[in-house]
């Protein structure tokens, strides 16, 4: 295995790794939850959520190289340490053997994750009990609002058509507790809205979810519309990975011949941009990328209603 | 001088024995015997499966059998439904259609799964097939409700409108107006796909009233609860009913009122729809529950104690659709209650939540598997499972023909004694020598596919996600699984090697889609240099092959057979590796 799977499959890790409440050997399960690669998740102070990144791409290459080490990590027990911070090869990344690179402990390069394994396993006593919805769990450690792109989830999996999905996104699944953050709750799962672009020959579909900002999200269309307008959107020297603010995508669309529209829920048509990213993706029923020429007058609609919304 | 045998008949005695074969294979298989059954068959024959629309060109089709009634296409791999698939990938069914309206002016069926249908498509459909009687859209895309208008205006004789699963854009709900006053013939309509403002209740109440012969009629979520027994009792012939949202405030002339309608139905069989389900109604149903063959409650949020207690009331039931609310207690009813249970699905009420929120486990599916002897079908949703209920399992069941058991951690290990699946699944394909279609998920070595490879003669169609160590694993099936036809693949770490050792085989299957693995690009060209008869498609959207090293691995290859030679309908980041782009690019 050369090459790392697919970019978002350690919001999978860190999500869905097993539930062993059930299970009558509660040792398992908490050696479970220790190996569980939760960095930078529930419990844990914000600094994690920088190095998610980096953590995220060691993890990636982590669980697409060893399963056999996975395993052994599981028969071997206890306090294996995940080697965060390192981002490159496969081997490298974790000891799935105590007597080995870690001797035993907390030792980790990147300091974060060390941390976050420790408070993980301390700090989760009510990750062991059963019917305890994720939301109840972040909440009571502080950390409810969970950024969408730290729980992204891989592509196809657990594969649920997406009608289904749709319907449970729309309808969240009934959840008991009375600890706030229902709206937490209704962040997971995946919205997938169409994206059409004026000129092309088909629609795409894009699951919000999945990003954590409208750089995340510009982009991702970029690079799914960049065979159709040769390089618009980049035409202005500006790459895409390279710290677009919010303000900065709304200048950079504003200035090219495309700009990034969306229709919200009242079914008007709104420009990309203007409200908080989380309000944007509740609202957002549909984009579209339109030729500037066409976006006219948007503007000053779309910051009215916003000050309407607020 | 002609010599006769014994075994020579006149064409018209052949034509007339070849009408009672129906079966496609054994369609398939008589035209095989010799040239005069050939032509014969061909001429005679009304109806044909076309299971990968890319396989056969609809001019090859029209060419061979000259006078076809009833027509099957699918379109796109199935891993389409999860999303793998990108938009534009292809699928289209115009130019099978433009092509058909002058060949099948008299064609009565079209059924069409995972393809993209336009307006344009369906309004071609309207004018050319005057005498269509049945239109099945399964998980189709592209269409709006103009090209339905176009359908209802056109069609006089259309008995069934089937839109399962498809995604319609939603225009107008006044569709349903250009069925003509005159048109009473509908037996068959499924719109539970379609969005809030696709239906108008009043042009759907007059359709209902109007058609005595319609028996099956699925609504869509937003027809409200308080309608349903209107529509109910215009039409007490039912046998299969889709109710539109089930949820609303108790009021009693309501709940009486459906209790009612629900009660003249004498010949209603199978139930769904329920979506946003409130318990306060569940009632209602229960003096159709005996007769109840099938029942669907998977878009239903209702729980224990009502949930097990509906169950507990259909001891007839074949078909059970049912979200894991049912938990391992309501199944363990179910396996007492309903003796006559083909085939059980189980759906996550929360798939992408970290911590599970019902209590369904392995043992669920154990009880139903111990309690249901003609258990047949099997697609399972659960976090957790072991080797030992697998082997139970498999020992209860031997006669399964579809097995699909989801982990919601894909590399989930056996709860109990951390080790691998291997040895469950290894059981399930050893006992059932029937099955047909399996589906894997869990912490899977390449042991579960040599198993897999030694027993699973029968299986025509596998899906493995997350497993596997080496292209050994790979090889175990291609060389092993003598029937199967499809095999999808997803972030499994092989193989080039497996793929070129078996190349061959892979003309004998339908199709294999592998994603996130790692075939080389390299491989890719190799097959398709190697294999002319095979479409080896490189679906990538970070750029054109050619810019990257031939040992880079490729995003996602769809592999499938075709007469047709390479398609010229694909997005710009999809690529067939044939001779010719070999040679263009070296």
């Amino acid at each position: 295995m050369s090459k790392p799977i697919e970019h978002d499959y350690i919001g999978l890790s860190e999500q869905q790794l097993p539930s062993m409440e059930k299970s009558s050997d509660k040792k398992d399960g908490l050696h479970l939850k220790d190996t569980e690669l939760r960095l930078g998740l529930p419990g844990s102070e914000s600094p994690e959520r920088e190095d998610h990144d980096q953590n995220v791409l060691s993890l990636k290459s982590f669980v697409s190289g060893a399963k056999r080490g996975f395993s052994d990590a599981l028969d071997g027990g206890g306090n294996w340490v995940f080697s965060g911070g390192s981002g490159g090869g496969t081997e490298g990344l974790f000891s799935p053997r105590r007597g080995g690179k870690n001797n035993g402990g907390k030792d980790l390069s990147g300091s974060d994750s060390g941390s976050v394994l420790k408070d993980g396993a301390a700090q989760k006593p009510s990750v062991v009990q059963e019917k305890k919805p994720q939301v109840a769990a972040t909440s009571s450690h502080g950390n409810g609002n969970i950024a969408p792109a730290s729980k992204a989830q891989v592509v196809g999996w657990p594969p649920i058509r997406s009608f289904r999905k749709n319907t449970l996104a729309a309808h969240p699944p009934k959840n008991d507790d009375g600890d706030g953050n229902a709206e937490a709750k209704l962040g997971s799962g995946c919205l997938y809205v169409k994206v059409s672009m004026d000129g092309a020959p088909y629609l795409r579909k894009v699951d919000l979810k999945i990003y954590g900002s409208y750089k995340d999200l510009s982009s991702a269309l970029e690079k799914m519309f960049s065979c159709f307008t040769i390089g618009q959107c980049g035409s202005h020297g500006v790459s895409s990975g390279d710290g677009l603010t919010e303000s900065r995508l709304i200048d950079l669309l504003h200035g090219s011949e495309y700009v990034l529209t969306y229709e919200d829920k009242d079914g008007d048509w709104m420009l990309v941009g203007d409200v908080p990213w989380e309000m944007f993706t509740d609202w957002c029923k549909r984009l579209r990328i339109m030729k500037s020429t066409e976006a006219i007058g948007l503007a000053p609609r779309a910051m009215e209603k916003c000050k309407n919304r607020t | 001088m002609q010599k006769k045998t014994a075994y020579s008949f006149p064409d018209e005695i052949l034509e007339h024995v070849f009408s009672f074969i129906q079966s496609v294979k054994d369609r398939n298989a008589a035209s095989l015997v010799c040239k005069s059954w050939y032509e014969i068959e061909r001429w005679c024959r009304r109806k044909i499966f076309v299971g990968n629309c890319y396989a056969v060109s609809p001019t090859m089709v029209i060419r061979r059998f000259p006078d076809i009634r009833s027509i099957e296409l699918k379109g796109k791999p199935h891993f389409a439904d999860f999303n793998l698939v990108p938009d534009g990938w292809g699928g289209y069914v115009l130019p099978w259609i433009s092509k058909m309206a002058g060949a099948y002016p008299w064609l009565e069926e079209i059924r069409l799964k995972r393809m993209v249908v336009t307006d344009e498509s369906l309004e071609l459909v309207a004018k050319s097939f005057t005498n269509l009687q049945v239109l099945v859209l399964f998980s189709c895309e592209g269409f709006s409700t103009d090209g339905l208008a176009a359908i209802a205006a056109g069609c006089k004789n259309l008995r069934e409108l089937d839109l399962r699963d498809s995604e319609v854009d939603d225009l107008s709900g006044h569709w349903l107006n250009h069925f003509p006053d005159t048109y009473t013939s509908l037996v068959s309509l499924n719109i539970s796909c379609l969005g809030s403002d696709d239906v108008s209740f009043s042009a759907l109440e007059r359709l209902v009233g109007r058609c005595p012969n319609l028996r099956r009629l699925l609504l869509n979520r937003e027809v409200p609860l308080d309608k349903i027994a209107n529509l109910l009792s215009r039409a007490p012939q039912l046998i299969e009913f889709g109710t539109g949202t089930y949820a609303a405030e108790l009021r009693s002339d309501v709940y009486s009122n459906l209790a009612e309608a629900f009660c003249n139905c004498k010949e209603l069989k199978s139930l769904s729809g329920f979506w946003d389900a409130v318990p306060a109604y569940l009632p209602v149903i229960y003096s159709v529950c005996s007769r109840l063959t099938s029942l669907n409650l998977s878009y239903a949020p209702i729980q224990n104690p009502d949930l097990t207690k509906l169950v507990s009331q259909c001891p007839s039931l074949q078909r059970m659709l049912v979200l894991d609310y049912i938990e391992d207690s309501g199944l363990e009813v179910l396996a007492s209650s309903c003796k006559d249970l083909q085939e059980l699905r189980v759906f996550p009420s929360d798939p992408f939540g970290e911590e599970p929120n019902v209590s369904l486990t392995e043992k669920g599916l154990v009880a139903v598997s111990s309690g249901c002897p003609k258990l047949q079908s099997v697609l399972y949703f659960c976090r957790q499972m072991s080797n030992a209920a697998l082997v139970t399992i498999a020992q209860n069941c031997p006669n399964f023909t579809r097995f699909r058991l989801c982990l919601l951690d894909p590399k989930i290990a056996d709860y109990r004694t951390l080790q691998p699946l291997d040895v469950g699944f290894g059981a399930i394909v050893e006992h059932c020598k029937d099955l047909r279609r399996l589906s894997l998920s869990g912490l899977l070595t390449d042991c579960v596919f040599e198993y897999i490879g030694m027993h699973a003669k029968k299986l025509e169609m596998l899906s493995v996600a997350f497993a596997g160590e080496s292209d050994l694993a790979l090889h175990h099936v291609l060389s092993g699984c003598e029937s199967l036809r499809k095999l999808e693949i997803m972030n499994c770490p092989f193989g080039d090697k497996a793929l070129l050792a078996n190349a061959a085989k892979l003309e004998t299957m339908r199709s294999l889609w592998m994603s996130s693995c790692s075939v080389s690009l390299g491989a890719c060209k190799m097959l398709g240099q190697k294999m002319p008869r095979l479409n080896i498609e490189v679906m990538d959207e970070k750029g054109p092959p050619d810019s990257r090293a031939e040992s880079d691995p490729v995003d996602k290859l769809y592999i499938y057979r075709s007469v047709a030679g390479p398609r010229f309908d694909m997005p710009p980041f999809v690529w067939t590796m044939d001779e010719d782009f070999a040679s263009e690019l070296s």
